[in-house]
């Protein structure tokens, strides 16, 4: 099986695999085919008929990473047959036609399931595309299929989907981050060079460093919410998983747009992505938080961080050490405000216009018989604690303060890119931990996300790239990814992807994942 | 704070979760960390700090009410449980009368 695979397709760049379609050395098809097949033979789906639907919790194999829950392989097939046709007729096609891509299982996509990882939508075919669908079909990215993910995306390991865990192609006993982990799997795991993910806390900032890749938070309000099904609407955002940062500079261009289907899209135009994006750091100054390092974070990742900020002054960069000083207590807040909005939108989810129902005499007991079967339990804790946040009685003390520490964070941000251009730290706090290592332990699973959140609240464009590699605690002679966040002010996402280009280069990060039960090229897990 | 096992119930209730007894008992623990973490929000921000809800100030805009296309009433409907005359159905909703 492993003989028919085209390595030469499935590790190139989005860039690379574009430019040799242009040049007509490969169509599309040979393109998409080639990630079908490897997904096929890594990922254990049953590659049958026209959608392939993976296997779920019960029948998985702790040897596949499982970052799809459905791969809608005649659909892609047809597209890209139909892109090499207009191709071959002289039509002029976006810069990344033909590029296949895997798409997080909360956007919808017309004639696809959409399941957001929980049984509430098992089954459940949306009638409409997302914008950001949308958008990927007009700019000819062949969307390959839709990655697992945590319930409604609440969570930072992608434990919490109903449809069984995603591993980490780096280490297949290690999570993948959460919440959009399926997505960073499938690009970690060359299933896809490409991947959309969504980020409300951190999830794709934190997956894409634990995984070894590129992932980006836009600034709110620049890419269509229409079909993003709500977490929490004044922070969800969907952005790229890329291998390399001119990839994910690539996808954020052709996702971002204003939309008048999202009252929350920004009508300001950002700057173009790319104008700048070889300009390098030499004096630009580079701000290191003081409140985003030390205690909670893991001896390696520091070790990794701080190699990264020499790194950044041998090009050029002048560190400045700035201060958040309310940045600590934004993941209380957002674990206020995020739970609040999502017991807000998460009420659609009623056993009446979608989904699930469980039958019950009255309309009551039949919304809390269906709400109970449907949501896991990472869900109904979230729903609880927003639901209590926002009783009578309650409201001022939780939603209304975690409100007022936003605008201080918002503050915070303002007055410390007075004095610097970008401000850095660690995305995640730990490497790849292992399944289960912190499952029981709802607080613990939260602050992971301590160093994305307070960017998330304030709405700036963050990101993650790799930095290099780190043991885990607890084991010896480990090497797992190590992700720096690069933080810019609001709109100014071009500084942000400048910032990570040079740092790119200067670091020479091989994303091919190794060491122990790593996936390997040939899709043979490493023992 | 700390959460009565009664005082989850009464949230459940609120949000429409029939949570059993099980749930009860592991919830109201694992709440009363949560928000107990949380409560650091309380002492921070002066009276005189103005809650922000949105990253920008957007105000609303006004579109020409004019007819689009939309989905068809079989579309929206084709994924909903329960289905009659066209219409979303749900059991009984108002009790009858005594």
């Amino acid at each position: 099986m492993a003989a028919t695979q085209r390595p030469d397709l499935t590790q190139a760049s989005a860039a690379d695999l574009a430019g040799s379609m242009a040049a007509g050395e490969v169509s599309a098809r040979e393109v998409v085919d080639a990630h079908l097949e490897r997904i096929a033979v890594v990922d254990g789906v049953d590659a049958q008929g026209p959608v392939w639907s993976a296997k779920t919790a019960g029948r998985l194999d702790a040897d596949e990473p499982h970052a799809f829950l459905a791969v809608t392989a005649e659909a892609a097939r047809d597209h890209a047959d139909d892109i090499d046709r207009r191709r071959a007729a002289g039509e002029h096609l976006g810069p990344l036609a033909g590029v296949p891509l895997a798409l997080k299982d909360v956007l919808t996509m017309r004639g696809a399931p959409t399941t957001c990882g929980s049984r509430m939508l098992e089954g459940w075919i949306p009638p409409y595309d997302a914008t950001v669908t949308r958008k990927l079909r007009e700019a000819d990215l062949v969307v390959l299929g839709k990655t697992n993910m945590d319930e409604f995306a609440m969570g930072s390991s992608t434990e919490n989907s109903a449809f069984g865990d995603t591993r980490n192609p780096w280490d297949l006993d290690r999570v993948p981050g959460g919440s959009s982990g399926g997505s960073a799997a499938a690009v970690a795991g060359m299933l896809a060079p490409l991947a959309i993910g969504t980020d409300t806390g951190g999830s794709i900032r934190q997956p894409a460093a634990l995984t070894g890749l590129v992932g980006a938070k836009p600034t709110y309000g620049t890419v269509s919410r229409y079909g993003l099904v709500a977490f929490a609407s004044s922070l969800d955002q969907a952005g790229p998983f890329a291998r390399t940062v001119g990839d994910a500079v690539a996808l954020q261009t052709a996702i971002q747009a204003h939309d008048p289907r999202d009252s929350t899209s920004v009508p300001d135009v950002v700057p173009d992505l790319g104008l700048h994006l070889q300009d390098g750091v030499a004096g630009l100054k580079i701000g290191v938080v003081r409140e985003l390092q030390g205690e909670g974070f893991e001896p390696g990742v520091e070790a990794v961080f701080q190699a990264s900020l020499e790194r950044l002054t041998a090009l050029g960069a002048e560190i400045v050490e700035v201060s958040l000083p309310t940045a600590p207590v934004g993941l209380a807040a957002y674990y206020l405000i995020a739970p609040s909005e999502a017991s807000s939108n998460l009420a659609r989810f009623d056993g009446v216009r979608y989904g699930l129902r469980v039958d019950a005499p009255t309309a009551e007991e039949m919304n809390a018989a269906t709400r109970a079967a449907g949501f896991g339990a990472e869900v109904k804790r979230r729903i609880m604690i927003g639901t209590h946040a926002l009783s009578s009685g309650y409201y001022d003390a939780y939603y209304l303060q975690a409100s007022k520490i936003r605008t201080l964070i918002a503050n915070d941000f303002r007055a410390a890119f007075d004095q610097v251009d970008v401000l850095v730290s660690p995305t995640s706090p730990t490497v790849a931990f292992n399944l289960g290592a912190k499952a029981d332990d709802p607080l613990a699973m939260y602050l992971n996300d301590v160093a994305t959140v307070p960017a998330s609240l304030a709405g700036i464009p963050a990101l993650s790239l790799p930095a290099g590699l780190a043991e885990a605690p607890g084991a010896p002679g480990s090497a797992l990814p190590v992700g720096l966040q690069i933080m810019a002010p609001l709109l100014r996402d071009d500084l942000m992807y400048r910032v990570a280009w040079a740092f790119e280069q200067a670091t020479g990060f091989d994303p091919r994942p190794s060491g122990p039960r790593a996936i390997h090229l040939d899709g043979e897990v490493s023992p | 704070m700390a959460l009565s096992p009664d005082e989850v119930r009464h949230v459940a209730r609120l949000a429409r979760l029939a949570l059993t007894d099980d749930e009860v008992a592991e919830l109201a623990p694992q709440l009363s960390t949560i928000l107990g973490y949380a409560e650091q929000v309380g002492d921070l921000a002066a009276d005189d700090v103005e809650p922000t809800t949105h990253p920008f100030a957007l105000t609303d805009v006004m579109r020409p009410d004019e007819a689009r296309p939309s989905l068809t009433a079989a579309q929206v409907l084709a994924g909903a449980p329960a289905v009659e005359q066209d219409r979303f159905a749900v059991p009984r909703i108002v009790a009858e009368e005594g």
